[in-house]
């Protein structure tokens, strides 16, 4: 039976523990809220300009830019967005067990795969089983801007030119709602039509024929500055995605540690308290058995 | 009139409007231009400028800095980076934002200052162009 004092120390061990993951969920809260509005208002953004691109993918000559070809995928790469700070529930775990099938799936068909990743969690995990990685960035989530987002869309559209890769995928957690994640797998590079994407924009049926595009100024500028804009916006929208969902993951199971830590309290309290009941029971026998044999 | 035309305006900070219009004129980096349902497929960047839609024969009025539109036979997309609608325009701090950029214009300093001056008078008076034609409309 462990002593009264070692119970003591247990119950107020637990309440501390309980404030930390109180304060922590409170953080996460507030932090949600800022990076949910945040994704809220990039997404339609984002979604027109992979409408539009995707439209464009169909009609354009895909010689007639660097980034639209579309080449034979024997090169693969995986972009994995993770987070950098732990204790958020399975929200690193799922894009880790997730990237890791993906591979292997890819690796089976015969196809080289580098990785490049976003987030120190997943950094030190694929470091570790030393899996090839080509890239990370780390340390960005803390503040997130746009300019993270040139600097990542800018890698990606140089290394496909330079031809590191001909097919890029991402990994990341989708923001659903507060207290839901979803793991998506998305392919970046090449660009593909409307379909293929998953998002379903309603002009597809018609645009699958006609001719092409009249552009203004000529096509080569044009393009120039629409497509990189393209790969940064979605690299933006994909890092707003994943800190959303990172602190929504963080504010669920810091809740969930929260409510066990109750629970934890409520139970040895209890079991405190008996024990104690018990002490006083028994010294009170000893005293009155005492009292008696005097007698 | 034969058909409508869906517009869509979206901004990186919030889809801006999506409705079904009569007539859309644009301000196309090579001049404006008018989109009418069953327009040909295009693709164009946008300038600082004025976006004139039409609804049950009334205009309505936006302002646009820099973007650009997908124009296909049912819809126009335009992706900018900075919208408003006219109604949203506070006038007095466009005057105000007018002032500003003429006093900067006329402080003179490097050419990368008076052009940015000069970039930031053309959006002011945009705006305040806008919304005082917004104003007009409404008393009218």
């Amino acid at each position: 039976m462990p002593s009264l004092q070692s119970l003591r120390r247990k119950i107020a061990a637990f309440k501390n523990t309980q404030k930390i993951t109180k304060a922590m969920k409170m953080v996460a809260a507030a932090k949600l809220k800022r990076s949910q509005d945040r994704i809220l208002a990039a997404r339609p953004y984002a979604h027109k300009m992979r409408g539009v691109l995707s439209n464009l993918s169909q009609r354009v000559n895909r010689t007639s830019h660097p980034l639209l070809q579309k080449r034979e995928g024997k090169k693969i790469e995986i972009l994995v967005v993770t987070s950098d700070r732990g204790l958020c529930g399975g929200f690193n775990g799922n894009i880790v067990r997730k990237s890791s099938e993906f591979v292997r799936q890819c690796e089976a068909q015969g196809l080289s795969v580098n990785l490049s990743l976003i987030g120190r969690k997943g950094r030190d995990y694929f470091r570790r089983r030393s899996w090839p990685i080509r890239q990370e960035w780390t340390g960005i989530f803390d503040k997130l801007t746009f300019e993270h987002a040139i600097d990542i869309g800018g890698d990606l559209t140089e290394n496909f030119v330079k031809g590191t890769f001909d097919e890029l995928y991402v990994v990341y957690n989708e923001f659903k709602s507060a207290i839901q994640q979803r793991v998506i797998v998305e392919k970046l590079f090449p660009i593909d039509a409307a379909a293929e994407f998953g998002a379903a924009p309603s002009a597809t049926g018609q645009s699958a024929v006609g001719g092409s595009y009249l552009y203004e100024p000529d096509e080569g500028e044009l393009l120039n500055a629409l497509v990189p804009k393209h790969f940064q916006i979605q690299a933006y929208r994909i890092l707003l995605e994943s800190a959303a969902a990172e602190h929504g993951a963080r504010m669920a199971a810091m809740d969930g540690a929260t409510r066990n830590a109750g629970q934890l309290i409520k139970k040895v309290t209890l079991y405190y308290n008996k024990t104690r009941q018990a002490a006083i029971t028994k010294e009170l026998m000893d005293i009155v058995g005492g009292a008696e044999a005097l007698k | 009139m034969a058909g409508k035309i869906l517009l869509e305006v979206v901004t990186p900070e919030k889809l801006l409007l999506s409705q079904e219009v009569d007539e859309v004129i644009a301000p196309g980096s090579e001049g404006e231009f008018g989109v009418l349902p069953g327009h040909c497929h295009l693709l164009s960047s946008l300038r600082i400028g004025e976006l004139r839609y039409k609804t049950q024969d009334a205009w309505h009025y936006m302002s646009i800095l820099w973007g650009y539109a997908e124009v296909t036979p049912a819809k126009v997309t335009v992706m900018a980076e900075i919208a408003e609608k006219a109604e949203d325009i506070d006038v007095g701090r466009a005057q105000q934002a007018v002032e500003k950029a003429e006093q900067r214009l006329q402080a003179g300093g490097l050419p990368s200052e008076v052009k940015e001056a000069q970039i930031s008078l053309e959006k002011a008076r945009l705006r305040k162009k806008i919304a005082d034609r917004a104003k007009k409309s409404g008393h009218a």
